[in-house]
């Protein structure tokens, strides 16, 4: 079980990542989108999802446990190729139900300074 | 889009899921969970069968808004319940029905609530999106 103390602390990216025209066009073609320059709406996820992944195992969840619950995302930027990201994820909130761990993290990309696009996933692991 | 009114629907798009769809999802997004590409594993967790990547399902319905709004980069908001998980058996294109409503427009934004269905069944819920005009 997570730790309550935890919630509402950050985990800040330690490395940035610098988005690839290859990725944002081979993740448009999955999904059958033609504009290969933008970044699709749900792209952020690539570079969300694995940082929860990273400290949310190091909390002590157990990752092959979870279900996506709900994901919602605030486009301030879109996303293109060339910027250099860096994703902090504040956990927002936890609590139990059935059993089920239900955890909601926020991450935040920020390129120069200014957030570009802020991911909240809600995760569900259960019992 | 300055066409846009509110209380209209928007024409169905269709979109065909199967398993070389989700291995080519799981390459370009990084999500190898074997529940998305390998049969035995998913029965062996519980499922039904292989399902879908929500992210996946999720990212088409964001195409579909993409094309509404004219580009991914006039989507500011997007929001979705995973309700049912799309199950995706050997050898079968399961097809996934978006379609979407029109609730607000404003002067520089519309307000959009959608529906993702396989089988007339809603895999996605609380589905909603804010498009720039």
């Amino acid at each position: 079980m997570l730790n309550p103390d935890l919630v509402g602390s950050t985990f800040a990216g330690a490395t940035s990542t610098t988005i690839t025209s290859e990725s944002i066009s081979s993740f448009a073609l999955a999904l059958g989108e033609s504009d290969t320059h933008i970044a699709p709406p749900t792209y952020a996820i690539t570079i969300s999802l694995e940082q929860s992944q990273s400290f949310l195992e190091g909390s002590g969840l157990d990752w092959s446990r979870v279900v996506h619950g709900d994901q919602r995302f605030a486009i301030n930027k879109p996303l293109k190729a060339g910027m250099e990201i860096t994703c902090n994820s504040t956990i927002e909130s936890a609590r139990v139900v059935a059993g089920n761990e239900i955890v909601t993290v926020r991450s935040d990309l920020i390129e120069s300074g200014e957030v570009a696009v802020s991911s909240w996933s809600t995760l569900v692991f259960r019992a | 889009m300055s066409t846009l009114v509110a209380g209209q629907v928007l024409p169905s798009k269709t979109y065909i899921i199967n398993r070389a769809a989700l291995v080519t999802y799981a390459n370009a997004s990084g999500d190898q969970n074997p529940i998305h590409q390998n049969e035995e594993f998913a029965k062996s967790v519980g499922l039904e069968n292989v399902i879908a990547h929500g992210m996946y399902t999720m990212g088409l319905v964001g195409q579909y808004i993409s094309e509404v709004a004219g580009s991914s980069s006039k989507v500011k908001e997007f929001s979705a319940r995973f309700t049912k998980p799309v199950v995706v058996p050997a050898d079968t294109n399961v097809e996934l029905v978006v379609t979407a409503t029109v609730v607000e427009v404003n002067e520089d934004s519309a307000k959009l609530e959608v529906s993702a269905t396989c089988n007339d069944i809603k895999v996605l819920g609380m589905t909603k999106a804010v498009i720039l005009l």
